[in-house]
């Protein structure tokens, strides 16, 4: 029976040898990044001390890195990215509107809790 | 790639509704609102740890501190390992990209190679975890130590090694003149070690002299420790928290060891106490550290199974390999959350 109500269907998603060449030459180019992005993680943390002046930048950039690895792993090796915009959206930003909130909230009840806590002690 | 062919499909594959969301499958999808709520669980755990970390400040640990050893070749090279495991699990996670790339391809062959790179990856990583996990519960040869002012620090230095004890009062084992060497009645280097750290955590040692399980007592012979630095991690009075202590530091300690004082030292950790910092951190580490092992864990013995069924040809008589892709993101989900716990637990 012929159906015309169903366009795309992932099951089927097959690609050509060429293709193939081209999705490898990416995955290859993202696992060099992220290794390169760990790398350079590492080569901070041991050259610049925590406490140090210039601790809060390398803390950021870390977190940025972070985020950057975490985006090329779900949106390339996961294929997220090659996913209908409805179920990328369906998936990420509820996800992501929770836990900034958490984030934000324990974090900053964190500092108030230890805060307390040293004026309790004295 | 994905979602992008245009094939028909017959009614039987389709959902109840004779209809696909997101034109994407029911297990794929189902797949992924299970990795949102892992995500989740992992997300509050992290967050949890960072409540906790906020409480603490500066008393907690730093990681490249406390996690500075490579197996065989000792102390030194901060983070070094972790980062190893890191690119261990990234490398594996993009063999399996590679596994649904052939897989899209019908490369049969192609999907099994891959899919035993990954699965040894998981392995390695496993392995790894494993000894990460027996290196902090063993701790270091110094420990931390309570400071005379009360002060807690953590010690870094050269640890000079125990040649032998040599017994002063005789107990239910040793003779008067004994001496307790390793090589010597099969006791190891190792034995001796264990010997002094218990005894010291005990307060069993006090002037030199160290009272052994069987109740006797050995002078301590041994070389001195060398290029030692303190680093306060608590308070006690005296010194502030994060000083770097380096004069007067081998006598500090040597202080501490002779006190005979229980409590004075703590070496590795478990999940009452730690020689790195507060309770909770040992307890984080295992829980975080653990769920996520346990994960990997999980997912190379997912992975063997589908291995298995590719090379018994089902994924193929099937026309498709979407179950790797879906293993395959349970696998990438794994690395996703340990990119962050590297970030958090170890970097930051």
């Amino acid at each position: 029976m012929e159906r015309d109500d169903i366009i795309e269907y992932s099951l089927d998603a097959h690609h050509s040898e060429e293709a193939g060449v081209k999705i490898r030459r990416k995955i290859w180019f993202v696992t060099l990044l992220l290794t390169i992005i760990t790398a350079v993680e590492v080569a901070l943390g041991a050259m610049i001390k925590q406490g140090s002046g210039a601790w809060p930048f390398v803390k950021w950039s870390f977190i940025i890195m972070t985020l950057l690895k975490a985006g090329y792993i779900v949106m390339v090796f996961m294929h997220l990215g090659d996913e209908r915009k409805g179920l990328r959206y369906v998936i990420l930003i509820p996800y992501f509107i929770f836990m900034l909130y958490l984030i934000f909230i324990l974090l900053w009840e964190g500092l108030a809790v230890g805060e307390a806590w040293a004026g309790a002690a004295v | 790639m994905a979602g992008h062919a245009s094939k028909q499909i017959d009614g039987k594959t389709l959902w109840g509704g004779k209809m696909s969301p997101f034109s994407t499958s029911y297990g794929k999808l189902m797949m992924w609102f299970f990795l949102v709520s892992d995500a989740l669980t992992f997300g509050g755990l992290l967050v949890a740890y960072g409540f906790t970390r906020h409480d603490y400040l500066g008393s907690w640990p730093i990681g490249e501190e406390t996690f500075n050893s490579l197996p065989f070749l000792g102390h030194g090279y901060p983070l070094i390992y972790v980062a190893l495991m890191t690119f261990i699990l990234i490398v594996s996670s993009v063999t399996m990209v590679l596994a649904v790339e052939a897989g899209h391809r019908m490369d049969k062959r192609g999907v099994i190679k891959w899919m035993i790179a990954t699965i040894i990856g998981g392995f390695f990583f496993v392995g790894s975890q494993a000894w990460e996990w027996s290196h902090f519960i063993h701790g270091s040869e110094f420990g931390k130590v309570e400071l005379a002012d009360g002060s807690l620090a953590i010690v870094h230095g050269e640890f000079g090694e125990i040649e032998s004890f040599k017994v002063t009062v005789a107990g239910d084992h040793h003779q008067v003149g004994d001496e307790i060497k390793a090589g010597v009645h099969g006791v190891t280097q190792a034995d001796l070690m264990h010997d002094y750290q218990h005894a010291a955590a005990e307060g069993h040692i006090k002037d030199g002299i160290i009272t052994l399980h069987d109740g006797s007592q050995a002078e301590i012979k041994k070389s001195a420790n060398e290029h030692m630095e303190l680093i306060v991690k608590e308070s006690g009075g005296k010194y502030e928290m994060g000083t770097h202590i380096e004069e007067g530091a081998a006598a500090m300690y040597e202080e501490a060891i002779n006190s005979g004082e229980a409590g004075r030292l703590i070496y590795g950790a478990n999940l009452q106490q730690n020689e790195y910092g507060p309770q909770q951190y040992g307890q984080f580490f295992f829980f975080i550290t653990g769920f996520h092992g346990f994960h990997v864990f999980s997912g190379v013995i997912i992975n063997i199974i589908i291995l298995l069924q590719v090379i018994g040809g089902v994924m193929h008589s099937r026309g498709h390999y979407e179950m790797v892709e879906k293993t395959g993101l349970y696998w990438h989900f794994v690395d996703l959350v340990w990119v962050f716990v590297f970030t958090f637990f170890y970097l930051v």
